[in-house]
């Protein structure tokens, strides 16, 4: 986007690293209290930590790639 | 451990399949979401203040976030539900919907067609229309698009509530209103720059959101071997897994259609219909920057509805692996079964914890948003340019400034979208949503291929062949489907085969329309006055000189990235054979 002062990009880093902080901590939290009575297939992976994280990863990156000042 | 952390299932049907609730991560995600695209829509209301601002984004897209967002507005509620559903229904054929029908309608689009819509910078399809065939035409279009466009949204919402309905047991009428009142928000702030940013943001969070089910369901199913072996298993009668290899006859394969049918009726006329004269698609690649960006985005979006399969599809055959036995809509309604229209929540139901649950919700909301934000933005684009501005220019000779025009498109909007709502509860006497929308595509989108093609290739096509080609090919094709409405037994004789089934008759109706539409343009424009060449320049291939790309390096030409696809594209095709 050329016109605003504020990159696509960095407003979809924003919200991704907002998305790796709550499901990696929630996950994280997890690991330590597990849900009880859970029907999820193939629990023992996970998936949310390393899913939170790799959000986290691309969030933070779309950041500091796209901040406003940076990309013209 | 707190209870509202607890991640609650409710075992509710005898087979064992359950519904969700979310707590409160994901309620918070779902939240955070709301608050993005509304901010979006708020911070771009300073910049959408001219009509090229709000109904083409000032032409200053890039062709990454042309092209993204030229497949995120497909990327609706049909896309990730409905051909999930149909993955179930009818195996990887629904595949072909993907692949030979759309990869390389979307290459013609960006390497043949764009030059002329872009050049002769028309603000829609049926303003381009106007420029070659006259008002007629153009009115016809846009009134039959216009149409087309309110079904779609309603579609869209329709098939969002029932999500809703069936993972949070949300009630149909506040899911249709919350949604349908926050696109309208987004847009009517802020245009399609807001539509189309949104949709790259969506985008990314359907991506996001949607491909943890085909990662953890191949490690379930035990990778592509494993699924299949668990698919013959399951349906030891049904051939799931095939590509092209069931299509040589009708009674061969789950969906009842042949190799005719595919190639030439999705294949050539609905895709090449809906890709290159859709305006909802083409509107986006219409806001690109210059005529290199207009040219890359279509290649550029093509690239990743290849790969869409594996976030849609795939999940589907997955479903058909681990959670067999759901049935349809109206077996559903009977047994209080689950309908293979619900697989994609089941499937995220079945894999995704907190939080991962929250961002799946998201991704399936961000998909009905962007579908129904292309369909609101393009509707008021040509209610505004190609129906209002018109009928007052016949009344009102005074010309109105631009002001006025972008006023009536943001109210254009709002009353798009309420249209929009009262479809979405006429959808719901419909027993099968896809089926209603091939109807749709090819009552309107086949003719109007017939029509533009024409007009963009042949310079002798003239106005009137073309008002009444577009016509008779709209007519024919509601005739047949009322045909076959009153006596089923018509079908045979327009799919050719007594074995055909309902998603032939569409393909085989597009395509005779699309025949018929060509027809009567041919034989009209042969017995009327074509328009003087000087009239065509920038318009028709033959009277428009295009900007040479000989200087660019190979790596940067459209071409060469059109060819890199259409060879992935072979391959793929020939992988799944």
């Amino acid at each position: 986007m050329s016109e605003s002062k504020i990159s696509i990009w960095f407003i979809i880093g924003s919200l991704l690293t907002v998305y790796g902080i709550i499901i990696c901590g929630i996950s994280i939290y997890h690991l330590f209290y597990p849900l009880k009575d859970t029907h999820i297939v193939l629990d023992n992976l996970h998936a949310g930590v390393w899913w939170g994280a790799l959000l986290l990863i691309i969030g933070i990156f779309y950041i500091i790639f796209f901040r406003p000042g940076k990309v013209k | 451990m707190t209870t509202d952390l607890t991640f609650c299932f409710m075992p509710l049907f005898a087979n064992g399949l359950s519904i969700v609730s979310l707590n409160w991560v994901d309620s918070l995600i779902i939240v955070i979401y709301f608050l993005f695209v509304l901010g979006i829509g708020f911070y771009l209301l300073r910049f959408a203040k001219t009509g090229d601002d709000f109904f083409l984004a000032g032409r200053k897209m890039t062709a990454w976030i042309a092209g993204l967002s030229f497949v995120a507005a497909n990327l609706g509620s049909l896309e990730l539900m409905g051909w999930a559903a149909s993955a179930y229904q009818y195996g990887i054929l629904a595949t072909h919907w993907y692949w030979i029908g759309a990869i390389p309608a979307m290459l013609f689009l960006g390497l043949i067609m764009m030059p002329f819509y872009y050049i002769s910078k028309t603000h829609s399809v049926p303003g381009y229309l106007k420029l070659r065939f006259g008002e007629s035409s153009s009115l016809l279009s846009a009134i039959s698009f216009g149409l087309m466009t309110v079904f779609m949204s309603g579609i869209n919402m329709y098939a969002m509530a029932i999500v809703m309905k069936v993972v949070l047991g949300w009630d149909i009428n506040f899911s249709i209103w919350v949604s349908s009142l926050t696109v309208m928000l987004y847009v009517v702030l802020g245009g399609l720059l807001s539509a189309i940013l949104n949709e790259v943001l969506q985008f990314m969070l359907i991506w996001l959101g949607a491909l943890l089910i085909p990662i953890i369901g191949m490690i379930e199913a035990g990778g592509w071997s494993g699924m299949v072996a668990k698919i013959h298993h399951n349906y030891p009668l049904g051939n799931y897994t095939h590509l092209w290899s069931t299509l040589g006859s009708f009674n061969n394969n789950p969906m009842g259609i042949n190799w005719v049918g595919i190639v030439f009726g999705l294949g050539f006329v609905i895709s090449f219909g809906y890709w290159t004269t859709d305006f909802l698609v083409v509107q986006r690649v219409l806001s690109a920057k210059d005529l290199r960006s207009a040219k890359l985005a279509p290649i550029i979006g093509a690239g990743f509805k290849m790969m869409v399969p594996l976030i849609v599809i795939l999940p589907g055959l997955l479903g058909l692996a681990v959670i067999p036995g759901l049935v349809s809509e109206q077996q559903a309604v009977a047994t209080g079964a689950h309908s293979y229209n619900e697989v994609l929540p089941l499937m995220l139901a079945r894999y995704c914890g907190p939080g991962l649950l929250g961002l799946g919700i998201t991704a399936l909301i961000a998909g009905f948003m962007s579908g129904m934000a292309g369909n609101v933005s393009a509707f008021a684009t040509v209610w505004t340019y190609d129906i209002y501005k018109p009928l007052l220019n016949k009344f009102k000779h005074s010309e109105l400034d631009d002001a006025h025009y972008v006023r009536i498109g943001r109210w254009t909007t709002i009353l798009g979208v309420i249209i929009s709502i009262g479809t979405a509860y006429l959808v719901q006497q419909f027993a099968s949503i896809m089926d209603y929308v091939q109807a749709l595509f090819s009552f309107f989108i086949a003719p109007l291929f017939g029509t533009v093609i024409l007009g963009m290739l042949w310079k002798r096509t003239t106005a009137a062949g073309g008002f009444w080609g577009l016509l008779a090919g709209i007519i024919s094709s509601i005739s047949m489907w009322l045909w076959v409405k009153l006596d089923p037994g018509a079908l045979k004789i327009i799919a050719l085969s007594s074995y055909a089934k309902d998603m032939a008759q569409d393909m085989f109706r597009a395509l005779w329309s699309w025949i018929i539409c060509v027809g009567v343009t041919v034989i009209v424009s042969y017995f009327t006055e074509p328009k003087p060449e000087s009239q065509l320049v920038g318009l028709v291939r033959g009277c428009t000189v295009l900007p040479s790309e000989g200087h660019l390096p190979l790596v940067k030409r459209p071409v060469f990235w059109a060819a890199v696809i259409l060879i992935v594209f072979i391959v793929f095709n020939l992988i799944f054979w």
